[in-house]
């Protein structure tokens, strides 16, 4: 995987008996993956004939390996092979062969090469509360993203996991989760969140930190704008039907079968920014909306506590209160500080906690 | 043109009942493609429309597809997987989709243009088959 790391991105494809034509039709694949105007193409094609591979470093914490699983089933096989011909993913505990202190040594290395230049992602929320609930080669999670971080030229955090702490960080958040950017402060980073991610968002983004060698423009919640910056409600095919006031009142009535808007039965698309109305999934074959289901709104912070998929967005939330602290707690920087407040807000929260039954599903 | 292409992407079918007016997208994108062709005509600049960056409801894809039809030329490429560029009825207007080696679509755009550039002969490639000849001819 570290051969030919001194060669640009052009001279490996050439060296690789692929022609011009080829080139072009992987910049113009490149282009539409990540939501440029094909009018770059003719800029992308002379970006990656220059560009160098980069070091990748991905590390895995409290996840459930969903993202590297949807990165995986992209199903753009030569495009994404060309990727990761391009890039060098040094380390990747589910992917690489090396195990044990052969894979740490080679993350090691990496770093070192590679100091102040590799690009780090990682998936996964990182748990404060006690370091043992999460351990890679008995290193704690903690430790080895601060470690692995320092000379990291930019981080990307992949999936709502990391992104914002996820599931492992909803209600009570029994392991004191938090994300990437809770801990760190002085790398860029960005967010590329969903559970999991639309696969050609994260080649996007990776594709677009090999071509430009720059991060792409991002909005508040840290997210590449290009692929976060409109709301699913308003790239929803069943948008005009929201504005006609014609809504599916339960799965199984007229207007769910004539494909009237999924609103009432609690799309959160109005206020999710993600891709997924026009990217699609499994090779563009639907998307939830597509297939009947309302949006749950995977890619927006503490989407598991929002309420209830089921419920109106126009029906208040239960919760608002603890939302309120889950952010205040987004915003301390000290992860330790963090952690203590996330344990004693899990007692509380834990106590407050009720299991949901199907009758409430049925509300 | 869907006919034509290996993958079906509509081998899934959701029980959701299509009307010819479910949104708006088909004719606005006809009417964008007509700006095009004047743009062309006028100025002899192309456009290129990339169909993944719309929000199409299921069908529409096909319908715009149906609508643009076939012309004159057909033609395969073979790099990294197949491709099609084919002239639809409305000469200038160009479907270009891009497969990978799996058979599936990678990308699709409208170009409206009197030649998509993937077609012509690269430069690179012209120096490269220039030197191989000439090697090829010194080996002889």
């Amino acid at each position: 995987m570290t051969n030919n790391k001194d060669k640009t991105l052009g001279e490996t494809l050439r060296s690789q008996g692929i022609s011009r034509r080829s080139f072009l039709k992987y910049c113009a694949a490149t282009a539409s993956m990540m939501a440029l105007s094909p009018a770059m193409i003719p800029k992308i094609a002379h970006a990656l004939e220059s560009a160098r591979r980069p070091s990748v470093i991905w590390l895995s914490f409290q996840e459930c390996t969903g993202c590297t699983e949807s990165l995986t089933r992209a199903h753009t096989a030569t495009i994404e092979s060309l990727i990761f011909d391009a890039i060098s993913l040094d380390y990747h505990h589910t992917l690489q062969a090396a195990s044990g202190h052969a894979a740490e040594e080679a993350r090691e290395a990496a770093m070192k090469e590679n100091f102040g230049k590799y690009l780090l992602v990682v998936d996964g929320s990182i748990p404060m509360d006690n370091p043992g609930y999460s351990t890679i080669a008995g290193i704690s999670n903690y430790d080895m993203l601060m470690e692995s971080a320092k000379g990291a030229a930019a981080i990307i955090a992949v999936g709502t996991c990391a992104t914002y702490g996820g599931i492992p960080h909803a209600n009570p958040n029994p392991t004191g989760a938090v994300s990437v950017g809770d801990l760190i402060k002085d790398k860029p980073i960005i967010n590329v969140p969903g559970c999991p991610p639309i696969p050609v968002v994260i080649t996007g983004v990776l594709t677009h930190f090999l071509t430009f060698g720059t991060i792409p423009e991002l909005d508040h919640i840290g997210r590449p704008k290009v692929f976060y910056g409109q709301s699913i409600h308003d790239r929803c095919y069943r948008r005009p039907f929201y504005d006609k006031g014609l809504f599916a009142e339960t799965f199984d009535d007229e207007g769910a079968k004539k494909g009237w808007c999924l609103y009432k039965l609690g799309c959160k698309g109005p206020t999710t920014y993600n891709a997924c109305a026009t990217t699609k999934w499994n090779d563009g074959t639907s998307w939830p909306i597509e297939a009947g289901h309302p949006c749950l709104g995977c890619s927006e912070p503490d989407f598991w506590d929002g309420g209830g998929f089921y419920k109106s967005l126009s029906m208040p939330t239960e919760n608002i209160a603890q939302t309120a602290v889950y952010a205040a707690a987004g915003a301390v920087a000290a992860g330790v500080a963090l952690g203590a407040m996330n344990k004693s807000k899990k007692n509380s929260a834990a106590k407050a906690h009720n299991k949901t039954t199907i009758d409430d599903l049925e509300k | 043109m869907s006919e034509t292409t290996p993958h079906q992407p509509d081998a899934v079918k959701f029980n959701i009942q299509i009307g010819d007016t479910l949104t708006h997208n088909v004719k606005p994108l006809l009417h964008e493609i007509k700006h095009a062709l004047d743009k062309l005509i006028e100025t002899g600049k192309s456009t290129i429309i990339d169909l993944r960056s719309i929000p199409l409801a299921p069908g529409e894809e096909e319908k715009i597809l149906n609508t643009l039809g076939q012309g004159e030329v057909q033609a395969q490429l073979n790099a990294l997987g197949l491709s099609e560029i084919t002239e639809t009825q409305y000469a200038g207007v160009w479907i270009v989709t891009h497969y990978n080696d799996e058979q599936h679509v990678i990308s699709r755009f409208i170009e409206v243009t009197t030649m998509p550039e993937i077609l012509c002969s690269q430069t690179e490639d012209v120096m490269e088959a220039y030197s191989r000849l000439t090697l090829d001819l010194a080996d002889t």
